[in-house]
């Protein structure tokens, strides 16, 4: 990525963080990841800041509790902290589905593992670690040489008699070909849909498509469109 | 490569979609004097008896099951105006699809909140005696769901191979969450079918029961050839790598 791509989407970022709050950020970070068939990158920053506020407003409530304060008022803060519980609950138990699902996929590549937060990378790795056991213990180590790999059916199916590479591995990986529906924030432009130029869309501000994820990848990353 | 992408991880529940329209913004005029709400979802009020206030719209739907507001009918859930008149066109637009159902005519949905069902909905459960005409105004919007969900249900019909992309300009969240594993395994099911891996391999097999002494040369092309194929062109593909076989043979 060249550094005019990377001020580009730093804007764009700075631009939607001044114009929302953070709980509409942690909303669009919700639905994008409920939407994408792939884990997306953790926003630290982002859920330490909700998490700061949720604590801030749990002290608040306690206050008023002693206080006083009108019990109308007290239920409207607490459905408020409540709204906000379940999105960072359900947002981090999603994370954690998707990765128990495909966590020998992930553990295999930096680049994934790296959109994990600590916790979830910890989470990941002992996940890994323990299925890779329960398989070894089970099943694989009463198999014969060669078909007692965890990720490969066995040794000889990276190729048939043919010589046609076939790879059968057997690692439960995400489908990036499926199709998302998607909502553009700005004008994005003509945009090329796959490698060769044929298939040419073009993005308007706020409107509806349905397009393969793999082609929309960048945008969502660079938060110009939404996954819905 | 057999599974699908799992419908339970990637779709929304209707409470959830819900959740998310609670969150659009409407006018309340409260009845009772509240000092501001600083919320972690933003601030709101201060309030005052008679005057007309902003607030999500689980915040309004909260104070009036108290008893301390009544909720302003958004505009475009009002009978004299807009309401009306996208009713209209939507009918007038119904009525011309039909007729020209064979020519591809572009279906277009009229422009209504994202959230029109859950919100229409939610007052209505919540805040009926509040909306003039509430009676009219609920059948026309169910009228309206049904007419939009049948130009859905027509524009899936039009789906095909070539399809890489679809626009739904308009279409509300509500109305996407119904269509969605409809549409998505329709188009992933032709995708599928028509890229160039399944293509080659289909290929492959079949010159190899043909031409089983001469394969080598020709593994070494098709692949290596129809990672240029544009996915859609089914006939097309196999035709040039067959020419291009007869090429290397001679």
């Amino acid at each position: 990525m060249s550094s005019w791509e990377d001020d580009d989407s730093a804007a764009a970022a700075a631009a939607a963080a001044a114009a929302s709050t953070d709980v509409e950020l942690l909303k669009r970070a919700w639905r994008n990841e409920k939407a994408s068939p792939e884990i997306l990158r953790f926003d630290s920053p982002l859920v330490s800041r909700v998490r700061e506020q949720i604590q801030l407003l749990e002290e608040t409530l306690d206050d008023f509790g002693e206080s006083g304060v009108d019990d109308l008022v007290v239920s409207l803060y607490q459905m408020d902290l409540d709204r906000t519980l379940f999105l960072l609950r359900s947002y981090l138990r999603l994370r954690l589905q998707k990765i128990e699902k495909y966590m020998m996929h992930i553990s295999k590549s930096e680049d994934l593992l790296s959109r994990l937060s600590q916790q979830e990378q910890r989470f990941a790795k002992s996940c890994t670690e323990m299925m890779e056991k329960h398989l070894e213990q089970s099943v694989l180590s009463k198999l014969p040489y060669g078909y007692d790999s965890v990720t490969r059916q066995s040794l000889s199916s990276t190729e048939d008699d043919m010589g046609i590479s076939f790879d059968l591995i057997i690692i439960p990986e995400p489908q990036l070909d499926t199709f998302v529906f998607c909502k553009t924030k700005s004008d994005v432009g003509a945009f090329q849909l796959d490698d060769i130029g044929e298939e040419v869309v073009d993005l308007v501000a706020d409107d509806l498509y349905v397009l393969r994820y793999k082609s929309i990848k960048g945008l969502v990353e660079s938060g110009q469109i939404d996954l819905i | 490569m057999a599974g699908q992408s799992d419908p339970h991880l990637s779709i929304f529940s209707p409470s959830e979609v819900e959740f998310v329209a609670e969150d659009e913004i409407v006018e309340i005029v409260p009845n009772i004097r509240m000092e501001a709400l600083n919320m972690i979802c933003g601030d709101f009020g201060p309030f005052f008896p008679q005057i007309a206030s902003k607030v999500p719209l689980w915040l309004a739907v909260a104070l009036k099951k108290r008893g301390k507001c009544t909720i302003r009918t958004p505009d475009w859930m009002t009978v004299d105006s807009d309401c009306l008149i996208a009713y209209l066109s939507v009918l007038l637009l119904y009525i011309f699809m039909v007729l020209d159902a064979e020519r591809e005519s572009p279906k277009e949905f009229q422009p209504l909140p994202f959230h029109y069902i859950e919100i229409s909905k939610l007052l209505f459960d919540h805040a009926r005696d509040d909306i003039s005409d509430a009676y009219l105004v609920r059948s026309l919007i169910e009228d309206i769901r049904d007419v939009r969900f049948h130009k859905v249900e027509t524009g899936l019909e039009t789906i095909s191979g070539r399809t890489h992309a679809v626009k739904l300009k308009n279409l509300s969240a509500m109305e996407v969450n119904i269509v969605r594993p409809f549409m998505v395994r329709t188009l992933q099911a032709f995708y599928k079918h028509d890229s160039p891996q399944m293509i080659q391999q289909t290929d492959n097999t079949e010159r190899s029961k043909a031409q089983f002494g001469q394969l080598q040369i020709g593994q070494e092309l098709v692949p290596s050839h129809c990672k240029f194929v544009i996915p859609g062109c089914q006939k097309l593909c196999s035709l040039q790598a067959s020419s291009r076989h007869s090429i290397s043979y001679s």
